[in-house]
């Protein structure tokens, strides 16, 4: 038997056609992190793409940074519920890592520094719709959240952004991550609340 | 059971500071509870949404009176209902008590140094008025940092104990601005405070560290430094929201 | 920004688990052998999970992921657990 709150809502959900439905807006950027903040110096920094024949594309921070990076302005949902509407970053485009990379397999398992691991299908990568971040708001990406670098897929909810991203594997066939086998959606659209299971 | 969910009813409210106040409830079923422990307190709302935080008992009393002291948090979902909305005949659902490793027990005899941040002074608080009501002898010292006075919980229960007990010793730290005439300028607990204004290990006290993660990680990191065993240095760390 | 709590925390809902006040089990960590009461864990919270890990080492010691049909815990990380009466 519930006993309800007088006058307790929730957080007051906004009405903001940027934000997707259950979210409300935050100015603070908060940190949920499942375990210690890894601390990986960008001399040591790998980043690596391994695709079905097992061939494994490996950049160093310099080499990555070749790739060009460029200006993001986006909007982040969590699927905690908070947004941040209009939030700048600089990374390189996963368009200009995959022109490297040899592969007719359609999923993606993305692995953080730190062992966490989340799906996202290829095609949600590409076409100017996500990024290996390496800076926010002007300056190098804090560790606490996900530097020195991180994934960046901000159409989907926040969890699939991997901080501390070391590497992609290509699959045949979309597997859940660590989060979605337990109990998180295996896409995350925030605009359809694919929050849990 | 202290596992099950139970009614509670605001009897009383009264500000602590500007942006904190202070709770009390009466809630029938429930078993008292010891010195140090704390609550889960959960709202629920109309389509039926949910929102638990576990908040420090300020009391440690044995009847069904339990005080909370609540500070709201800029962008909280649960203090600011608590500290703004909430009135006296409201009912909350909380589920308790919890916890029997933070807490102090009228039968310790060793010293007890207490160092609390912000508002991790509320487990603090039930440990000193427990100490008083059993009339302890126990050496109590609290080291109690906050920002700046008027962000002090208890100020005046404080500054009255300190006066009246033999056995309880205050030390103020005021990290953004200090009272007038304050000798030491406003800062973080340092290394040398803690050497200076606390019990010192040689006296094998047992030690009492609430706060905010960081403040609690930083004073516990120097404790051990100035020699006390992780084993005797129990911390409670909170978040919020 | 809050990172993570302590075993304190979460004595509400792993007394509901188990019955018992949780921050005085004392457990094993399978990772670095250091036992202690649950209470000195570190805490991570998630939506609809908490991890805790060793205060020492940092080893997944236990794993909670709550949904509206079940709750599963995972104890990977310990190697024993001892729940005072």
């Amino acid at each position: 038997m519930a006993v309800f709150s007088r006058g307790f809502t929730g957080r007051r959900h906004e009405q903001n056609d940027a934000l997707p439905p259950g979210q409300y807006l935050t100015e603070d950027f908060p940190v949920l992190s499942a375990g210690p903040t890894p601390k990986v110096p960008t001399d040591t920094w790998q980043f690596s793409v391994r695709n079905e024949n097992d061939d494994v594309t490996t950049w160093n921070w310099d080499e990555f940074q070749a790739l060009g990076p460029e200006e993001i302005h986006t909007d982040i949902h969590c699927v905690t519920r908070w947004s941040k509407l209009g939030t700048s970053w600089r990374g390189v485009s996963l368009d200009r890592v995959f022109e490297k990379i040899d592969t007719s397999f359609e999923y993606v398992m993305a692995s953080s520094y730190g062992g966490y691991t989340t799906n996202v299908p290829l095609a949600d990568l590409l076409d100017g719709k996500a990024w290996i971040a390496t800076e926010f708001e002007g300056g190098p990406l804090d560790p606490e959240h996900g530097g020195p670098a991180r994934l960046l897929v901000p159409h989907l909810y926040f969890w699939k952004s991997a901080k501390w991203v070391r590497g992609l594997q290509m699959l045949p066939t979309d597997e859940p991550g660590f989060w979605e086998q337990n109990g998180y959606n295996i896409y995350g659209d925030p605009w359809k609340e694919q929050r849990y299971w | 059971m202290t596992s099950t969910w139970k009614v509670g009813t605001v009897a009383a409210i009264h500000a602590e500071t500007p942006t904190a106040r202070t709770l009390e409830l009466d809630v029938p079923d429930w078993p008292g509870n010891l010195a140090g422990q704390h609550l889960d307190l959960r709202l629920t709302a109309p389509d039926g949404y949910t929102a638990t935080r576990s908040y420090s008992i300020a009391s440690a009393d044995s009847g069904p009176r339990v005080q909370l002291a609540v500070d709201r948090l800029p962008d909280g979902e649960v203090s600011p209902y608590l500290v703004n909305d909430v009135i006296v005949g409201d009912e909350l659902e909380v589920r308790g008590p919890l916890g029997g490793w933070f807490v102090w027990r009228p039968e310790q005899t060793e010293p007890v140094q207490l160092i609390g941040g912000g508002s991790g002074i509320v487990p603090l608080m039930a440990m000193i008025r427990a100490h008083e009501a059993a009339g302890s002898t126990a050496r109590f010292r609290l080291l109690y940092s906050v920002r700046e006075p008027g962000d002090a919980f208890f100020a005046a229960e404080l500054a009255e104990l300190e006066r009246s007990s033999e056995h309880l010793e205050i030390t103020w730290v005021y990290t953004r601005k200090t009272p007038d005439g304050w000798p030491t300028p406003a800062g973080r607990v340092t290394p040398a405070i803690l050497e200076a204004s606390t019990i010192s290990a040689a006296e094998n006290p047992t030690v009492f560290v609430c706060g905010p993660t960081g403040f609690v990680e930083a004073v516990a990191d120097i404790l051990v430094e100035l020699g006390h065993s992780s084993g005797s240095v129990k911390t409670e760390r909170f978040g919020g929201a | 920004m809050m990172s993570h709590l302590d075993g304190n925390a979460i004595a509400g809902p792993l007394s509901e688990i188990f019955g018992a006040d949780m921050t005085m089990a004392s457990g094993r960590c399978g990772g670095c052998g250091d036992v202690s009461p649950l209470a000195m864990a570190m805490v991570y919270l998630k939506p609809n999970a908490y991890i805790v890990r060793c205060h020492v080492c940092d080893t997944m010691l236990i794993m909670v992921v709550e949904s509206r049909a079940s709750v599963a815990i995972e104890i990977e990380g310990l190697d024993s657990l001892v729940i005072p009466r």
